[in-house]
């Protein structure tokens, strides 16, 4: 039995005659739609490396069956820069040393674009760590990655107070 | 994962009648259910999916003041719902607490009850496991059982109910709302999950069908939010789950407890509920003396079933500590690092 599924992924719309009711989001986008770009770290919902946000939500997409989530609005990685101009999170990233071998990457930026959307976390580097404990590292580049989130929260501030005078 | 025919039902009278057929499952948000059929743990024949039955996803509020949340609901929608937060402060926490910022995006609360044992060697489909498999036997009990019960457990199994939510949940008389085969029903949550005995494999009081659609606190709870926490110890301070945890509430008037609610996490196979510890502070002043005394009643029937002798000190201290913080004042925001020790705000003791 097909299931007929239609998911809007970085603004397109995807309509997808789905086979098996067993495939997870993480392995459509990796298996079916070439987008690798989203990560396949556990499968199992404890590395965060296949984060993407779901209705401007972050989950893990390993842990999401497609069939459930017809109508969907995805986003993932290849999805946020425009163009040659890389997104605010990805730029952050490169310029206080977030990564080092990358693998995890796709998914740290996913996960602080939803944290700063969340926003709970604000200036506080403690409450950032605690908002990307869901993303492991094993390269260990944590401090950097705070460093990253915590420059963009304050960027945005700062627009926003000049937006606002 | 073994193929599996899926239904997605439009009313719950359909989703009833689907799930109640042998080998079905209910499917909500999957964050458990999904990671055990990756593993060959759990094989339902056929899922259920839940997650666009209409009216199970909404925070409401009773006229009476006491509030149905929807099994739907997200952890961190509700978590995040400030009136919430506000009324149920324990709970917001414990909810924070629990595994991490995508995971609560996804899970549900009504799935959060019905979540499995972390005991690794449920998990692990290749050893002996009498949930898994009644009379096969537990690898637990001569295996790596540090962080097993210490309460209510049985030769048969000796693992724990991970929930954090359910903790203060059930200190706060919380009740489920089940609608079933012959209709809705309530039952306290203390009464919805059973200890193992010599029939581990029954975890719950649910029959086939059966369908948790709303979790319910009452208005009296609260009268706790003033004094009222959840505290976690894990072997990494977020991301983990409870080696051991406790949810103090208590009613302070004129410097005396005029009531208290104790329960603790990660010791037993249900959110453990301490009564006697309970009755043993009420009229009291919220004192360290008193308090370490209500640590000994809770943990008075402990005893280990492994390596984790360890466990019943630690659960003591943790009682001791979540008693001080309730005491010293609910804190204006929930803290930093939800539920830890090591958070630094008011009530905590660097001894």
């Amino acid at each position: 039995m097909n299931f007929p599924i239609s998911l809007t992924i970085n603004g397109v719309r995807r309509d997808i005659d789905l086979d098996d009711p067993r495939v997870t989001l993480l392995d459509l986008l990796r298996e079916r739609l070439d987008l690798t770009g989203t990560k396949k770290g556990c499968d199992r919902g404890q590395c965060g490396a296949c984060t993407v946000l779901v209705d401007g939500r972050r989950i893990n997409s390993c842990l999401a069956l497609v069939v459930s989530h017809d109508g969907a609005d995805i986003l993932t990685i290849e999805g946020v820069a425009r163009g040659n101009e890389l997104h605010p999170v990805q730029a952050a990233f490169v310029a206080h040393d977030g990564l080092q071998c990358g693998f995890c990457t796709p998914g740290q930026i996913m996960s602080a674009i939803g944290l700063i959307q969340e926003g709970q976390a604000g200036h506080d580097s403690e409450r950032v760590r605690e908002g990307m404990s869901g993303n492991l590292c094993r390269c260990g580049a944590y401090a950097g990655i705070t460093e990253a989130v915590l420059d963009v929260q304050q960027s945005l501030a700062t627009s926003n107070q000049r937006r606002s005078a | 994962m073994m193929n599996f025919d899926y239904v997605k039902p439009a009313t719950v009278t359909d989703a009833i009648a689907a799930a109640a057929e042998p080998g079905s499952a209910y499917l909500a948000s999957g964050t458990n259910l999904l990671d055990l059929m990756k593993g060959g743990v759990s094989r339902p024949s056929r899922l259920v999916d839940v997650t666009r039955l209409p009216g199970l996803d909404r925070i409401e509020w009773q006229p009476d003041g006491s509030v149905r949340i929807g099994a739907l609901v997200r952890n961190a929608d509700l978590a995040h719902d400030s009136e919430f937060a506000r009324a149920f402060p324990a709970v917001a926490e414990a909810l924070l607490s629990g595994a991490s910022a995508q995971l609560r995006n996804a899970a549900t609360i009504g799935g959060n009850l019905l979540q499995r044992t972390r005991c690794a060697y449920f998990y692990d489909a290749a050893s002996a496991c009498n949930k898994r498999w009644p009379g096969a036997g537990c690898a637990a009990r001569d295996g790596e059982n540090r962080m097993h019960a210490v309460l209510g457990w049985s030769e048969a199994c000796i693992a724990t109910h991970p929930s954090d939510f359910c903790v203060p949940l059930v200190a706060l008389n919380a009740a489920v709302e089940i609608e079933g085969r012959n209709g809705r029903r309530e039952i306290a949550l203390d009464a919805l999950h059973q200890l193992p005995g010599a029939t581990p494999e029954r975890e719950t009081k649910l029959e086939p069908g059966d369908l948790i659609v709303a979790v319910l606190l009452p208005a009296q709870s609260r009268t706790f939010a003033a004094h009222a926490r959840y505290i976690k110890l894990r072997e990494r301070t977020s991301y983990a789950f409870a080696i051991v945890a406790a949810a103090a509430a208590l009613r302070i008037e004129n410097g005396s407890i005029l009531e208290a609610r104790l329960a603790l996490g990660g010791v037993a196979a249900k959110p453990w509920r301490a009564g006697a510890a309970e009755q043993i502070l009420t009229g009291c002043k919220p004192e360290p003396g008193i308090f370490g005394r209500a640590a000994e009643a809770a943990l008075s029937d402990a005893r280990p079933s492994g390596d984790n002798v360890f466990k019943i000190e630690l659960a003591k201290r943790i009682v001791v500590r979540a008693l001080t913080s309730a005491a010293a004042g609910t804190p204006e925001r929930v803290p930093a690092l939800p539920g830890s020790p090591f958070s630094s705000v008011s009530g905590v003791l660097h001894d």
